[in-house]
């Protein structure tokens, strides 16, 4: 008996096991990208040296796939997908092989990851895109800045990610920037009297944004009178909040956080009858296409947000269209942010000279010359043109949006 | 009597033994070049999470006591850790002597966290340490975030908010709230997590096998006889939990000191848990138990990348903690090893 019963908890533990391992083999090579032609290619070692003379870059990204974040992190792995799979089919001079590692939002896992990441390339030049999310960035920030591998993050937004670093570039705006820029948009258009503010007092990103509105607010002269805060995005009751802003008598509320909360804020305004005019930031992008989420709650919502899946242009239309079939879903900001990551990459990698047989540090010396030199331009889905200071920040605008019969309009 | 003694210092001697020749063992890996950089990395995380687990066991195991708020000893040692590396900079240029200096700091903070909490909560009885170190997690984490500690030429600054925190331009941040501590300089080493191991197992060990360790054992097994016979029941309590909290604090400066950023959210209830498990998966009350747990169980789900399992390591990882909490907790399976290794039965329950 008693063997026979430890003879089948092993049986089911090692069927468990095959059973998982069975799937990851199958699912791990693609990962996640459609079987294209650039995705058998990307998985082939050494797949290059078929293609006449085009040098392979390894792209590590790291970002959340599973917990609290996992939204982000898949956004900005699928997006940054596609672009690899469009890259490698243009045949040009230089391919990139990507490999996504999970982090689940936590600076230390995030370290492991790209320790792993330099375990797969071993000595072939890597490039580090991400981290999606800001807290873990600024660890693994340090790191690469330490080892000299060259990071562009598409998402992390707070200044500490690129403070002293000089290989370090962000695709997004900073969250000052974006807190600033906030500010001086509802005061030059004459929005609003007065001004409330929610937000989320845990979150660097939340937090960056809205001690840069509240800093620019004073200095002009707009009226701040209430300042709401909440500990995290699992809260599910502002009543409290959105009271005081009542009370103050805002009539314009800054909500700069995620959409999760927003949709929430919205829906509870709503029943106690408030209606101030809201306006939110790029973490805002996405709710239109919240599950369940009622569109009319959304009228008249201000955001502002580098990038719209509702854009017309061509490459737009084609990056919507992909992402949709791969995934079903209708891609955000983040996604976006990840699909210009791989093409500044790209590009400035064929612009570089003498890339062949350049190692990780040697590359990184060259493109965070490239980037940080202020030449180096790129056209992408979140901008045109866009550069960077030799600080690691972007220089783009945003586009402020405003939602019209459940889809954005622009406010510029 | 006498042979007994001997066992348990024996059991104590094997402890060092295990940890000395793994260091042992990583270190000629490392000059061998043949350890990867993943596992590199985990190396002094993983030494924190043991003396975590160790010190925890100390509670939880020895004193019998439930601790949900462990992490937030670690958070209080990780932040004044950092703060106590940054303001020393200039005064102490020695890196290992600044972590060590920064170690013991953290290490106070631990165990001054471990007296206002024990001192009026180790008087009751029945579960009411478990519910107030939770409270004490989640209002540390919560502390932490709207803490706001800088250093300029007129003196260190602490504030409640962002708006009152007001720095000299020529000032550091050390702490800017919910973005943590940010920008800290790197000096813990895998040779400190392994020092610090090593005064873990001196202390607890040297504590469980004291004649204050027995009475807080006492005290664990049957409070009232233990009472009767003289015992100073808040004055063991308290012995035991500080000194668990203290040893969380000198493994949470030694973690800050690791990474350069940290953020308060890292230390929240789930970590508090994830050291409970290693603990409990480890066997309650066994020192060794808690090394080899910790370290196995922190490792794996970062060697599962390796494997080519990326998207199910999460889910693999919560199949082993419940498969082993079956076969720990599995009669037949104890009986089974027992037969094979008949010493251990005894050993069980002195570890």
């Amino acid at each position: 008996m008693k063997k026979k019963d430890l003879a089948a908890l092993l049986m089911a533990g090692a069927m468990c096991f095959g059973l998982l391992a069975g799937c990851s083999n199958s699912g791990d090579k693609a990962s996640g990208a459609p079987a294209s032609d650039a995705g058998a290619q990307e998985s082939a070692p050494g797949g290059s040296q078929g293609s006449g003379d085009a040098v392979t870059i390894k792209v590590g990204g790291i970002g959340p796939i599973t917990g609290d974040a996992a939204q982000y992190g898949t956004a900005t792995q699928w997006g940054a997908e596609i672009a690899v799979d469009e890259i490698n089919a243009l045949n040009g001079p230089v391919k990139l092989e990507f490999r996504y590692e999970d982090d689940t939002n936590v600076a230390d896992t995030a370290v492991s990851a790209y320790n792993a990441l330099k375990d797969w390339a071993k000595d072939a030049p890597l490039v580090i895109y991400g981290t999606t999310t800001t807290a873990p960035c600024v660890a693994v920030s340090a790191e690469t800045f330490n080892d000299r591998y060259f990071q562009l993050t598409p998402s992390a937004s707070s200044p500490d990610v690129v403070a002293g670093k000089d290989n370090v570039f962000q695709m997004c705006f900073t969250d000052p920037y974006l807190g600033t820029a906030g500010a001086e948009y509802l005061n030059s258009k004459g929005l609003g009297t007065k001004y409330g503010i929610i937000y989320n007092n845990g979150d660097p990103y939340s937090t960056g944004i809205a001690e840069a509105f509240i800093t620019k607010a004073g200095e002009l002269g707009m009226e701040l009178v209430a300042t709401q805060t909440y500990p995290d995005d699992k809260t599910t009751d502002y009543t409290v909040q959105l009271n005081a802003c009542k009370d103050a008598g805002a009539d314009v509320v800054f909500l700069p956080i995620y959409y999760t909360p927003a949709s929430l804020i919205l829906a509870q305004a709503k029943q106690m009858s408030y209606a101030p005019l809201f306006i939110g930031g790029d973490g805002m992008d996405g709710m239109l296409d919240m599950e369940g989420f009622d569109k009319s709650l959304a009228e008249g919502l201000l955001l502002m947000t580098p990038f719209s899946a509702g854009a017309e242009d061509e490459r737009t239309q084609s990056f919507v269209k992909k992402y949709q079939e791969a995934h079903g879903i209708l891609p955000n900001q983040f996604a976006a942010d990840g699909y210009d990551c791989m093409y500044a990459i790209y590009e400035a990698c064929c612009e570089l000279e003498g890339l062949e047989g350049m190692d990780s540090a040697a590359l990184c010396d060259a493109l965070s010359a490239k980037f940080g030199g202020g030449e180096f331009s790129v056209d992408g889905l979140t901008g045109k043109g866009m550069t960077w200071k030799d600080t690691g920040e972007i220089d783009k605008s945003p586009l402020i949006f405003k939602v019209e019969n459940g889809a954005y309009v622009d406010a510029q | 009597m006498k042979k007994k003694l001997n066992k348990n210092s024996l059991n104590g001697f094997l402890n060092y033994g295990i940890v000395i020749a793994a260091f042992a063992a990583l270190q000629v890996l490392i000059g061998m070049g043949r350890l990867s950089n993943t596992l590199q990395s985990l190396l002094v995380p993983a030494c924190c999470y043991i003396v975590m687990a160790v010190s925890l066991n100390l509670t939880v195991g020895i004193l019998g006591e439930l601790s949900l708020g462990h992490a937030g000893f670690m958070s209080l040692g990780a932040f004044s850790g950092i703060t106590a590396s940054i303001l020393l900079q200039s005064a102490i240029p020695m890196a290992p002597l600044r972590l060590a200096v920064s170690m013991v700091v953290g290490a106070a903070f631990g165990a001054l966290g471990g007296v206002i909490v024990g001192v009026p909560v180790l008087r009751l009885q029945g579960d009411y340490l478990a519910i107030v170190t939770l409270a004490f997690g989640q209002i540390i984490q919560n502390i932490i975030m709207v803490l706001y500690v800088g250093v300029d030429s007129r003196g260190i600054h602490f504030a409640a908010s962002s708006k009152r925190f007001d720095l000299a331009p020529d000032g550091t941040a050390i702490i800017k709230g919910p973005m943590g501590a940010v920008g800290v300089q790197k000096l813990a080493s895998f040779t400190a997590g392994f020092v610090l191991i090593l005064i873990t197992l001196l202390v607890v060990q040297n504590l469980v096998n004291s004649r204050s360790g027995r009475a807080i054992m006492a005290l664990r097994d049957n409070r009232i006889a233990a009472e009767s016979v003289g015992i100073n029941v808040t004055k063991y309590k308290l012995m035991a939990f500080v000194t668990s909290a203290a040893l969380a604090g000198a493994a949470g400066a030694l973690w800050g000191l690791n990474y350069s950023s940290t953020v308060a959210s890292k230390f929240n209830f789930n970590t508090s848990i994830l050291v409970l498990v290693f603990v409990v998966l480890g066997g309650l009350g066994s020192i060794r138990g808690s090394i080899i747990a910790a370290a196995l169980l922190y490792v794996l789900p970062e060697l599962l990348r390796g494997l080519g399992l990326d998207d199910y390591r999460m889910l693999i990882y919560a199949i082993v903690l419940i498969l082993v909490m079956l076969a720990t907790n599995n009669d037949k399976l104890k009986a089974l090893v027992g037969r094979v290794i008949p010493k251990r039965k005894g050993a069980v329950n002195n570890g």
